[in-house]
């Protein structure tokens, strides 16, 4: 005699201590096992798009820190990357180097969250979280070097960076480049072959290749299930294509998967790193630009490889100190386009582990 | 020595107490009855303590070292908070269940003590089917976290019932297999006779009777990487999400007194209890005790945790097989050497037990994936 | 590096291959008819010298008088890219979906109907998504003042 179940409704979030931000999933279960999950956001939502019509360029470029605000030099970069782009200005060698050397420490910062938070879903009981956050703390104190601040760094300026970084920078960088890749080799001792980890994630949450071009993934997320495609390689900004680095491309595109890309990119981030610090000119931080930027008429999409995948700006100028239109392409709303075939058929418990892995911040998915 | 003499046995230790000291039955029924309970409350207080700065100072972080001369009052603190916080009782709450659950979740907690020798002879009852009775008492605390989960009338909370009655049924078995090892060697059921049995510690006899019954054990009282039941990250709090005030201090109190009864329970059955040169007996229970526990926080710190078809399948496709095979291995040392084991056994016990596991744990596979919806 | 193919190539092949679809072209990019915007998008995906199986953003612009929706279009095999662009009316903004040819639109067309009130057709979820059902208006529109 078959056992009648009755699927019940379960509201995952929005105030949940474990998903990365106010994210509410509307589940429906059969007993442990999801058969259909609707996700629900918008509690973020600030109407950045509109805010930037009445604004100035420059003006603008606080607001892109808080988008991803985890990674806030890369979000910097992308929109100082699509106005210069559009109105034509040359950044000088000693920016261009700076823009790479920050946005590299950006990503590793941020894949420092991003790992340990999916670790600390797995149920380490924050042990993990803790030694990551440990170095970040390194790596936020040399953005408090260049900037003055700690999460919200505003820094990037259109021509340029807003100042040259002091003159302790470069020896505390690499004091901490000397320190790091012995760090990541500490963590991966513990958990890149733990039992119980490979048993929580490998073959969790496949997101198969077709799938993942055709949901429009980008960054790890799209990486981690096979795909070969980083933008700093396929089509490189600033002066990406003057560095050696490889790109780690998972194979089955699991939860796991994924966390090995990202731990491997982190090893990247530092090859490019060594690499920018050796070959830094000495020159101007900035380019001659006036405050009030006039782009002529037309439009762009300028893209850079941000941690969490393909951040870019759309910007369409009528040729007033304000965008007509500004678009951005936020990487972690669409990689969440294929949420749903991800987590059906596991359980509760796989849903927060694979909703982890794909690692997104709220405030780029609402703007 | 095993199941032989015990007219020999009780002179090893001169303070042998008889059954009813000081002074008849009543009399030391109240005796040992404050002497439990002080017992217990200082003891989880302590490991409160002990247990937050050990996991501080794994996770590269100070701990609580702020309230009294290096955190020490910070127990007490989280005790007084949690007295004045306010009682909140969901409006859908089955009120009489609701206000029962905490009450039979702790008392078999307590009742456990009565039979865990503190010296030679310094237990409450000594019962002859003392590790009997342990078992069928732990189990009681089942219900009283199921009628909480119940009764609160919330998802999430039902769902975390469930999970925990699934997770201590499948473990009651490799644990009472596990006991039964200890059991045929020192021939007796009563936990003082275990003790004095135990010229060679059991842990060296029966290590894989050690290695169950500490993984079943973390089960049977949530402990990680068993946690699932009040996982944080996944459905808030489990049983005791809609608890506040006195009511989630007595869940609290409940998880740290079962950490404190198990690793009392270890120590009895497979560290020797109280014996061990120079130091009192009762100081060299609480020693080891602690030490118990302190591989349990370290278990806590550093592993992930299973899911509940992964726990599932540890205890029935692991554990359990590999518990029949421990006493069938017992069966047949006692058989060969029917008056004493001697010391050279417990090599080969040591080499059965990590070729069985590292064998085991080639073969198994955790938890059965995707399912098809 | 990632070509971005002159808008008037593809736009005179296409005219060869699709007669009186094309509105306008352009360096950068060019229009269809919103028509027509299935089977040139079909095209664009499934031909092999093409093969556009990445949508990298769906946007829309208000001009006034006209919405203009904005495709992104990339092959990651290829590594080439092309703009898209189709329009509709002001005071009728209905158009086509193109989720059933990639899923990626899925949300962002729920995001531009929200913020800008184009209705997709063939979307099987046309909600709001970033703000709450029942709002008033919609925000990113030229002549929203914040009412």
């Amino acid at each position: 005699m078959a056992l009648k179940t009755e699927p019940f409704a379960l509201n995952i979030g929005p105030a949940h201590p474990s998903t990365h931000g106010v994210f509410r999933m509307r589940a429906t279960l059969d007993g442990e096992v999801i058969v259909d999950v609707e996700p629900v956001f918008g509690y973020l939502h600030r109407g950045v798009e509109k805010l930037a019509e009445q604004r100035t360029y420059t003006g603008f470029i606080p607001l892109t820190d808080r988008l991803d605000y985890l990674a806030s030099m890369s979000n910097n970069m992308a929109y100082c990357l699509a106005v210069e782009k559009l109105a034509g200005i040359k950044v000088p060698e000693r920016a261009q180097y700076l823009r790479v050397i920050l946005s590299e420490l950006q990503r590793i910062a941020s894949h420092l969250i991003a790992v340990g938070g999916f670790l600390n879903d797995c149920g380490a009981f924050m042990t993990p979280i803790l030694y990551m956050l440990r170095e970040r703390e390194k790596i936020l104190d040399l953005f408090e070097m260049a900037s003055g601040q700690r999460l919200t760094y505003n820094f990037m300026r259109i021509g340029g960076v807003s100042q040259d970084v002091p003159e302790e920078f470069m020896p505390a960088l690499g004091k901490f480049m000397a320190q790091m890749p012995r760090f990541i080799d500490e963590y991966e001792q513990l958990l890149k072959e733990n039992e119980i980890l490979i048993a929580r994630s490998k073959g969790v949450g496949i997101l198969p290749k077709d799938l993942a071009i055709n949901s429009g993934a980008s960054g790890p997320v799209l990486r981690g299930s096979g795909v070969k495609w980083d933008i700093r390689k396929a089509d490189p900004y600033a002066i990406y294509d003057r560095f050696q680095f490889d790109i780690p491309t998972g194979i089955m595109g699991d939860s796991y998967d994924r966390y090995r890309v990202r731990v491997e990119e982190m090893r990247q981030s530092l090859r490019i790193i060594k690499q920018a610090m050796e070959q830094i000119p000495a020159g101007p931080v900035r380019a001659e630009v006036h405050h009030l930027v006039h782009p002529p008429i037309g439009e762009v999409y300028a893209r850079i490889e941000a941690p969490k995948g393909e951040l870019g700006f759309y910007i369409v100028s009528d040729n007033s100190i304000a965008p007509y239109r500004l678009h951005i392409r936020a990487p972690s709303l669409i990689n969440l386009t294929a949420l749903r075939e991800m987590i059906i058929g596991w359980k509760i418990a796989d849903a927060i582990i694979i909703f982890g892995s794909i690692d997104i911040c709220m405030a780029e998915v609402d703007r | 020595m095993a199941r032989a003499n015990f007219n020999v046995i009780s002179q090893i230790s001169p303070l042998t107490l008889p059954p009813d000291w000081p002074g008849g039955f009543w009399w030391h029924f109240l005796v040992f009855t404050i002497i439990i309970i002080a017992f217990v409350m200082s003891m989880v207080i302590g490991f409160m303590y002990f247990e937050r700065r050990a996991i501080a100072r794994m996770q590269a972080r100070l701990g609580p070292n702020r309230v009294g001369p290096f955190g020490t009052l910070q127990p007490i603190a989280d005790a007084i908070k949690v007295l004045l916080k306010e009682d909140i009782i969901p409006t859908k709450a089955d009120k009489i269940v609701y206000w029962l659950a905490p009450v039979v979740a702790f008392s078999p907690v307590l009742m456990i003590f009565a039979v865990i020798p503190f010296q030679n002879g310094a237990l409450l009852a000594d019962l002859n089917i003392g590790i009997l009775y342990v078992t069928a008492v732990a189990s009681l605390t089942t219900v009283g976290i199921f009628m909480a989960g119940w009764s609160s009338s919330n998802k999430y909370s039902i769902l975390g019932a469930m999970r925990d009655i699934a997770a201590v049924v499948s473990y009651e078995i490799p644990l009472v297999l596990a006991i039964a090892g200890v059991v045929l060697i020192s021939g007796s059921l009563s936990l003082n006779q275990i003790v004095l049995t135990q010229d060679i510690p059991f842990i060296l006899l029966q290590p894989l009777g050690l290695f169950l019954f500490f993984f079943a054990a973390c089960a049977e009282i949530n402990r990680s990487p068993f946690d699932l039941l009040e996982a944080d990250s996944e459905i808030v709090a489990g049983f005791h999400t809609e608890y506040s005030g006195m009511k989630f201090a007595m869940f609290y109190l409940v998880e740290y007194a079962e950490a404190v009864a198990m690793s009392a329970i270890i120590t009895t059955l497979f560290l020797g209890g109280w014996r061990g040169p120079w130091l009192p007996p009762w100081l060299w229970f609480i020693v080891k005790t602690g030490a118990v526990f302190f591989v349990m926080v370290w278990v806590r710190t550093t592993l992930p945790r299973a899911r509940i078809d992964q726990l599932m399948a540890f205890a029935w496709k692991f554990l359990f097989p590999l518990a029949v095979i421990n006493l069938v291995i017992t069966g047949v040392e006692i058989l060969i050497f029917p008056v004493a084991l001697p010391w050279g056994i417990v090599l080969v016990n040591i080499g059965i037990a990590g070729f069985l596991i590292l064998l085991w744990s080639r073969f198994f596979q955790i938890g059965w994936g995707r399912v098809e919806v | 590096m990632t070509i971005a193919l002159p808008g008037k190539e593809i736009a005179d092949k296409l005219a060869g291959k699709f007669p009186g679809t094309i509105i306008d072209s352009n360096p950068g990019w060019f229009t269809v008819k919103s028509e027509s915007l299935i089977p040139v998008a079909t095209f664009l995906k499934e031909a092999p010298e093409y093969d556009f199986k990445y949508l990298t953003y769906v946007t829309a612009v208000d001009y006034f008088d006209h919405f203009e929706v904005v495709y992104q279009l990339t092959s990651l095999e290829c590594n080439h890219s092309v703009v898209l662009k189709t329009t509709c009316p002001r005071d009728n903004p209905v158009l086509p979906s193109v989720v059933g040819l990639w899923r990626t639109a899925d949300y962002q067309e729920r995001e531009i109907y929200d913020l800008m009130g184009i209705r997709f057709e063939g979307h099987p979820n046309m909600r709001r998504i970033v703000l709450w059902e029942g709002f008033p208006g919609h925000p990113l529109r030229k002549d929203f003042n914040g009412t």
